[in-house]
């Protein structure tokens, strides 16, 4: 079957999505949504727009910082914010690191990916959240591809995969006890394609490292990796210059970039439909093992 | 873009993941480097050949044991739909995962291994599919190069199905038999040659063809209010919409409404999405509706159109699927929750539970164990505005919550 283009998204997504976020706010007392400035939590920040229009957005935003963001990335969460009108916590993985609840890792891979799910946990419990809205979808991962849309966390934040409520009809059942959480999946039926039909569809700004651009990167391990000053290089490790774009937002110490031209939308959307890599295939994080993302929803990542 | 919901079922080893690899394989769907990951795997494990069904076993301990624990979510498109399979677990006691995979579908698809033929299982996965009345049926024989590509092996275990099919209550499924081997390909997406004697459409072509079924006209309008949206700014001031999904028929500007339980009735005024005015909203569409009058509804009401107003029921009887390992005991309060709308609900009685290979009803029962599947009549401390399943599944189904650990017990239909 050859890679022919639809550019058609798939309304019955929307409107799924929206009924999952009303549900949301109206069965839990403190809502957040997790925020990464990404094109997953931009996608949900519009759907929570449309499901409470006229009203306002009735739960905040929470951006678990681990100070390794794009720069992009930081300034565009910055101008969506106030371009909307929306509130935006912060919470930094810097403080969990001062406060020495984690350590920094070491070595060339060193990463803040697995810190600020401590992080997070403390947000959660601070504020009081007893649902957090995110971005994950189940085509990007196999641990993903077996979450329920609502997805009762302890509070300790872990999954437990074999003790998953049923879900049905599109009945949700968000009751939880004193200390639980619920982590709330509005577009777990999305496709890495129809979040960029959506996007195209529905004309959002996204962050300008989706777009190729030249940028200082270094080569490892078949990958191109951002070159920063987070990044821990050996001697061999020249970075130079070089046409690129991102597939995901994560931090810049775990997300490589792919050679790419694409400067619009319709290029980018092109360019996915003829890739041979996945969305994760780029995420240095889940290479670590084969279950590394079911070890880390275990451990209370989202 | 239409979207069509599969769930898959079949016993252990029949073969399920295997098929489903195939699909996402022969559609192009599985990028490069989890083709490779997958090729590493099945090496580690020993495999000669690229073991597809690592793809969907996305848990350590299903990697480990080799079985679908839980419900995988997977996703195909052809230049013309969006395919949602959920890939449910075949063994029984794992079966209210399958009842969570299948609530969703349009099309169950259920694997039969040639040799084995029909099992207990597959008793048990067609009954589920007959019970949510899920209106398309694919019986996939799998592993037909195990047996020779043999026709009179397909056409005696097409002749068994048969004899199901004339025991079950719903019968207005669509069902279709396919003769397949998942591990080579055959008439899953395309023919490899291996059968020539089945003339009939592959499994894919078959699933592009399915027509989607307008229930618009055929089920009375319900709107489930989720929230009233009050806005109060300066530009909104007197604004109050109700926001929910239509959950089944449709509505249309002007059209008279009746708001339950209230009984109070009114004109739809506007029905808005986002910064759109629609004329109309249909089954599954997410909505705000502004009515003429100023009548009190909020979260958990229902607007329905003056004329067809569902039954107010405080008694009902339903078939249910029970779930959960504590076992469901006549005289305990349980949480019923029908769409949005929670109220408690007392079980008065087991009417009988069914034994799922020979349809009979073994009566005399005062409890339910872990996935039973039985009828039971329950009293409700609010009425309930819930049409028969049968008449309209999407107002017809509830869940049921154990107020002491908050989880979902059971499913249920309205009988």
């Amino acid at each position: 079957m050859t890679h022919q283009i639809n550019w058609e998204f798939p309304q019955a997504l929307e409107d799924e999505a929206i009924y999952i976020l009303r549900e949301t706010a109206a069965q839990f007392e403190k809502p957040v949504l997790l925020f990464s400035g990404g094109k997953d939590s931009i996608t949900l920040v519009r759907l929570a727009q449309k499901a409470f229009y006229p009203g306002k957005v009735p739960f905040p935003l929470l951006h678990v910082d681990t100070g390794h963001n794009f720069p992009e990335t930081i300034e565009f969460r910055d101008w969506l914010v106030n371009t909307l009108g929306l509130d935006l916590i912060v919470r930094n993985v810097q403080d969990s690191i001062d406060q020495g609840k984690v350590q920094e890792e070491t070595g060339k891979y060193a990463s803040r990916n697995a810190l600020q799910t401590v992080t997070l946990l403390d947000a959660i419990e601070e504020g009081k959240f007893d649902a957090c809205i995110g971005g994950a979808r189940r085509d990007e991962e196999k641990a993903r591809a077996k979450e329920r849309i609502f997805s009762v966390r302890d509070e300790f934040g872990q999954w437990n995969a074999k003790m998953q409520r049923p879900e049905l009809f599109d009945i949700l059942n968000g009751k939880i006890n004193i200390g639980e959480n619920v982590r709330v999946f509005p577009i777990s039926n999305w496709t890495e394609l129809d979040v960029w039909n959506y996007i195209r569809r529905e004309k959002l700004e996204i962050p300008s490292i989706y777009f190729a651009h030249e940028r200082e990167i270094i080569e490892r391990d078949g990958l191109y990796w951002p070159y920063s000053a987070y990044l821990n290089t050996t001697a061999d490790e020249v970075p130079f210059r070089q046409k690129v774009r991102f597939r995901t937002v994560g931090d810049m110490t775990c997300t490589a970039a792919v050679l790419s031209e694409a400067d619009k939308l319709e290029d980018i959307i092109a360019e996915i439909m003829e890739a041979k890599i996945s969305e994760r295939g780029a995420r240095i994080d889940d290479k670590r093992s084969e279950a590394a993302m079911e070890k880390r929803k275990q451990a209370g990542y989202f | 873009m239409e979207v069509l919901r599969i769930a898959t079922s079949g016993s252990v080893d029949d073969g399920k993941s295997t098929l489903i690899g195939r699909l996402l394989y022969d559609t192009n769907s599985i990028p490069q480097d989890k083709m490779e990951a997958l090729h590493a795997a099945s090496k580690r494990k020993g495999l000669d050949f690229t073991d597809l069904s690592l793809l969907t076993d996305g848990l350590v301990a299903e990697r480990e044991q080799g079985i679908t624990i839980d419900v995988a979510h997977i996703y195909f498109s052809t230049p013309t739909r969006k395919y949602i399979i959920a890939d449910t677990p075949g063994h029984i006691e794992y079966t209210r995962n399958m009842v969570t995979g299948a609530s969703n579908a349009q099309v169950s698809l259920i694997l039969i291994d040639a040799r084995k033929g029909i099992v207990e299982q597959t008793h048990r996965h067609f009954f589920i599919a007959n019970l949510l009345r899920i209106p398309y049926l694919v019986v996939c024989v799998n592993k037909m190069d195990l047996v020779d590509y043999n026709e009179a092996r397909f056409n005696q275990i097409v002749e068994d199905f048969q004899q199901l099919l004339a025991s079950a209550s719903y019968k207005a499924q669509e069902v279709k038999f396919i003769p397949i081997s998942s591990l080579y390909g055959e008439n899953v997406a395309t023919r490899t040659g291996s059968i020539t004697w089945y003339q009939g459409p592959t499994l894919l072509d078959y699933l592009e063809q399915i027509a989607f079924d307008q229930e618009d006209s055929r089920h009375p309008a319900r709107f489930p209010i989720q929230s009233v949206i009050r806005p109060r700014t300066t530009e909104y001031h007197d604004f109050r919409g109700f926001a929910g999904k239509v959950a089944s028929g449709h509505f249309n500007v002007g059209d008279e409404i009746i708001s339950l339980p209230s009984g109070q009735k009114s004109r739809i005024k506007t029905i808005e999405q986002f910064e759109k005015q629609l004329p109309a909203a249909h089954a599954r569409e997410s909505v705000v509706i502004t009515l003429e009058d100023e009548i009190d509804s909020s979260r958990g009401n229902m607007l329905v159109k003056t004329d067809n107003v569902p039954e107010q029921r405080k008694e009902i009887t339903a078939n249910i699927c029970w779930m959960d390992q504590q076992k469901l005991v006549a005289g305990k309060t349980y949480l019923l929750q029908h769409g949005i709308n929670r109220v408690k609900a007392k079980v008065q009685q087991v009417n009988f539970v069914i034994d799922v290979t020979s349809y009979q009803h073994i009566e005399g029962k005062n409890d339910m164990g872990l996935n039973d599947i039985g009828s039971i009549t329950l009293k409700t401390a609010q009425p309930i505005f819930a049409d028969i399943y049968a008449e309209n599944p999407a107002n017809g189904a509830f869940i049921l919550i154990d107020e002491f650990n908050n989880t979902t017990v059971a499913v249920g239909t309205l009988i």
